[in-house]
């Protein structure tokens, strides 16, 4: 490669640097359109499911009412706040990561968003499904122990297993990238200048997050809650 | 010039040079390479192998048709013959195919990057690719799948006793490959350009590679669910499309088609992006209208997403819903017809050759065309109410996904060989299998559109005996066909070791991978990283050509 | 590199703001949960949608930095959503259609039925 030119500038990398790329800016945004390419394909996957759900709950709107006020809705509201103070724990961290604070605070608040997940988690297995399946409401498992279910509220059931289910799938996952970036953390692999994935973890978090404010109101408060 | 030139030594034979190639050795340097061109012939492999196995389940299904009750098997295996070639050769050869393969290998050399964005998704996308082609063949050998590559609901979710649950496993994952294929030449051409290559110097296969990757990302993730959910009501023995809940059949069909539709232009525009560099290069001309055949690549791909529902006209759809699809399905041909206009135009006045890269592409322009304008017969409602569901359907679509798509690939496998492999195909040989594959092609399929608007059903292992010399017509072109591609299987092998080492630019072709990176590129592509400053196919005349503007 | 960086340093949220969007997100559920026990009839779901997409709009700007970010990432968003509304129309347009008759002049056949539609969501 006799005179050919050093194909970039010599100067030290940060730590994380790939080589395909030219600066590190350009890495960053390449990676952060990444992250929101990947976001754009869950909202057609989970978007199918909510398409599926309107046109049901268009046709077979009063099967739907009666589901959803079998759902327990303090629950649901009480996870909601759950996943909103981890996105908050989540901002935070990532937050802190950028403004060069010691990976120790930033290891604090990525745990206590992997403590809210699992309570998130927690919560939806032993309160929610695990009562539903002691009432019998689960599809497939066993149906409905008690007659007097129509069909419709079955096919409710399905929905809510299914788009729960699939939302907790992604909780799970995005636990698991959360435990490899404390890992990472502690291995002092961030700095304020290098803190891409923790940034794209973070959007892949606040999605999951989103899925669930909208599932919320979707599954839980079909036609109101209020005394007829 | 004024695009970066090597200064190589003339004589520098190619094996003592290092390319990417031979820049490391042994099995384990390509099944771990993060080299985006070795990943390409990575699927080049595994798609050629998807493409035998489809193509083997076609060969028996037009046996079976040589008679009208049938010459080979039983209806019920038929059923999944059809099944599993349609799955095949959509899921696991046609849509990766041009992208995985050329994409792969063409789009960071022709922007001027290093690589694609992110390297090591790009082998990890090879490997679930894998994992899908794996599953699907547990579905076929643990009982095949009976019910149509469309899987239509009730009957594949609650009825039939067939491995659909693998199969649908199998494309899943399939799916997710191309996504993160999409996704990795998205973030590419939107960051990795090189100096002076705005979006408008891009060469026209980059243009429709992103049209591609757009679909990839909003319509695979359906595709996903639709059949997620089918596997879990196949397994959970309950779910959102048993009728017995209230499910509605046609549910799955829009969600199913929402994806389908726009993948039909997967597997087309990346062809329609090769054609642009062929009939180019072969013209030595510039492209007529620039802008409108990248824009037309960018409206093909929007339009694609409203037109699902013209697959579902006579499957109960309400008359409302399918006049509106109906109108939308008109609008797709027009940006279609303006690159067909563009290239016959950019043709016009050009200095043209007839390489076997040229014959694909000619052969192409004539195929689509045809293929299209039957595509208006089956938009139109009240012509689609007698021809859907016939032969009429199946010739339409093989015209262009076979006439039209798979020629694309060969052209374009056969125009980039040489800065692939370092090595020239015998050219001879490359014209006759090319005039083969189209005379076999029309012989196969042309045929059928007479059989359908006759009447003839499609997927029916038996036939009434007035169509048997049409059908056995199509059957000899298939067979006809068959060995128009085995020849190119035949010498691009031979030609691996034994075909003459390829010049730096064997066809004179304007482009960053002919000009600025050598023949085969070394691992990080170009020696000297390029800068560009002027449009893409920028022909000058011949010398002594008159050149009348 | 081609193309414009608007930015090369990313900028740094104060954590006032983020805790402002978190009491602000924290208030809308409250809302949304409490307003489900009061009859407005049809205008729960409108209520309980449009609170949902509020608190979404928050998370997006502040928490995943949208606000601050290059509009190419506006449009891949909105591209996202605007797609998945036409799966959702383009359905809906069959399956609410389907019980409607034929009719040589389907204007006089469109208003009386849009009530009815309306009236399927709530």
């Amino acid at each position: 490669m006799s005179d050919a030119a050093v194909t970039h500038e010599a100067h030290a990398h940060p730590p994380g640097f790939a080589h395909q790329f030219e600066t590190i800016e350009q890495q960053r945004e390449a990676g952060s359109l990444g992250m929101w390419l990947f976001l754009m394909t869950e909202i057609l996957f989970f978007g199918g499911m909510f398409t599926a759900y309107t046109v049901y709950r268009s046709l077979h709107f009063g099967a739907f009412e009666a589901g959803s006020h079998l759902l327990l809705v303090q629950f649901g509201a009480t996870n909601t706040a759950v996943l909103i103070i981890s996105s908050l724990t989540m901002a935070l961290a990532i937050r802190s990561a950028q403004t060069g604070q010691s990976k120790g605070v930033t290891i604090m608040w990525l745990l206590f968003t992997m403590f809210l997940g699992l309570a998130f988690l927690g919560i939806k297995l032993y309160f929610e499904w695990y009562h539903d399946w002691l009432e019998g409401l689960v599809p497939g498992l066993q149906w409905f122990a008690s007659p007097g279910h129509t069909p419709g509220v079955q096919q409710f059931f399905c929905f809510y297993f299914f788009m729960t289910g699939l939302h907790a799938l992604h909780m799970v996952v995005g636990v698991g990238i959360l435990t490899v970036l404390v890992i990472m953390t502690a291995r002092n692999k961030f700095s304020s200048q290098y803190y891409a994935p923790l940034e794209i973890s973070g959007l892949y978090w606040h999605f999951v997050d989103i899925v669930w404010i909208f599932l919320f109101p979707l599954l839980y408060l079909i036609g109101g809650r209020y005394q007829r | 010039m004024s695009t970066a030139t090597l200064d190589l030594p003339p004589a520098v034979p190619a094996e003592s040079r290092v390319t990417y190639l031979n820049a490391t050795t042994g099995i384990k340097s390509w099944l771990l390479t993060k080299d985006h061109k070795r990943i390409g012939l990575l699927y080049l492999c595994t798609i050629t192998l998807m493409f035998m196995i489809g193509g083997l389940a076609a060969f028996f299904m037009r046996l079976q048709l040589l008679e009208p009750q049938g010459a080979l098997v039983e209806p019920e295996t038929y059923n999944k013959l059809f099944s599993i070639h349609g799955i095949i050769m959509v899921f696991f050869f046609l849509v990766p195919s041009i992208p995985a393969t050329l994409g792969n290998f063409c789009i960071p050399l022709m922007i001027g990057a290093r690589d694609v964005a992110f390297p090591k998704l790009n082998l990890l996308s090879w490997y679930i690719f894998i994992t899908g082609c794996l599953l699907a063949l547990v579905a076929i050998f643990s009982g095949g799948v009976d019910t149509g590559w469309t899987f239509y609901t009730p009957y594949s979710s609650t009825y039939s006793h067939s491995a659909v649950t693998w199969m649908a496993m199998g494309i899943f994952i399939a799916g997710f490959s191309s996504i993160l294929t999409g996704l990795n030449f998205l973030v590419t051409i939107h960051k990795m350009r090189a100096p002076g290559m705005t979006w408008f110097r891009l060469p026209l296969f980059i243009w429709s590679m992103y049209a591609t990757s757009v679909i990839f990302i909003l319509g695979t993730p359906v595709i996903a669910i639709t059949l997620f959910l089918l596997a879990l009501e196949r397994t959970l023995h309950v779910g959102i499309f048993d009728p017995a809940l209230g499910g509605d059949p046609l549910l799955f069909q829009h969600m199913f088609w929402f994806y389908s539709h726009p993948a039909v232009y997967i597997m087309i525009l990346p062809g329609m992006g090769v054609i642009s560099e062929l009939i180019t290069a072969f013209s030595r001309k510039k492209i007529f209208g620039y802008s409108f055949v990248a824009f037309s690549s960018i409206a093909i791909a929007v339009i694609s997403f409203i037109v699902w529902g013209h697959h579902m006209f006579v499957t109960g759809q309400s008359v409302y819903a399918g006049l509106i699809f109906s109108g939308l399905s008109f609008l797709v041909a027009i940006p279609s017809a303006v690159k067909v206009f563009n290239w016959t135009a950019t043709l016009y006045k050009g200095s043209i050759s007839y390489e076997a890269p040229m014959l694909y592409a000619l052969g192409f322009i004539g195929l689509f065309t045809m293929g299209g304008l039957t595509g208006l017969f089956l938009a139109a409602l009240a012509t689609d109410v007698h021809l859907n569901g016939t032969y009429f359907v199946i010739a339409h679509f093989h015209y262009i996904m076979v006439g039209g798509a798979v020629m694309a690939y060969l052209g374009g496998i056969h125009f980039w060989w040489p800065k692939i492999t370092g090595r020239l195909y015998p050219d001879l040989w490359a014209r006759i299998a090319a005039a083969l594959i189209f005379l076999g092609f029309n012989l196969t399929f042309f045929p059928q559109f007479v059989l359908g608007y006759l009447g003839m059903p499609r997927r029916y292992a038996v036939y009434p005996a007035e169509f048997q010399v049409l059908n056995v017509l199509s059957s000899a072109g298939a067979s006809i066909l068959a060995v128009g591609y085995a020849i190119p299987l035949i010498y691009l092998f031979w030609s691996m070791r034994y075909g003459p080492i390829a010049p730096q630019n064997p066809w004179g072709a304007k482009g960053l991978e002919w000009e600025a990176a050598a023949t085969p590129p070394p691992t990080e592509n170009f020696d000297v990283m390029p800068v560009v400053t002027e449009d893409a196919y920028n022909y000058q005349p011949l010398k002594g050509a008159h050149h009348s503007v | 590199m081609a193309g414009s960086h608007e930015h090369s340093e990313p900028h740094v949220v104060p954590v006032k703001t983020y805790l402002m969007v978190f009491l602000a997100l924290m208030v809308g559920t409250g809302l949304t949960t409490w307003i489900a026990f009061v009859d407005l009839g049809p205008f729960n779901t409108v209520v309980a949608l449009a609170i949902a997409c509020a608190k979404m709009l928050l998370v997006i700007l502040f928490f995943m930095h949208v606000k601050y970010q290059p509009g190419l990432t506006r449009i891949a968003i909105i591209c996202a959503f605007f797609w998945l509304g036409i799966m959702m129309t383009l359905t809906l347009s069959d399956e609410l259609t389907r019980s409607w008759e034929m009719n040589p002049s389907p204007w006089s056949v469109l208003i009386p039925h849009i009530p009815h539609v309306v009236r399927l969501f709530f």
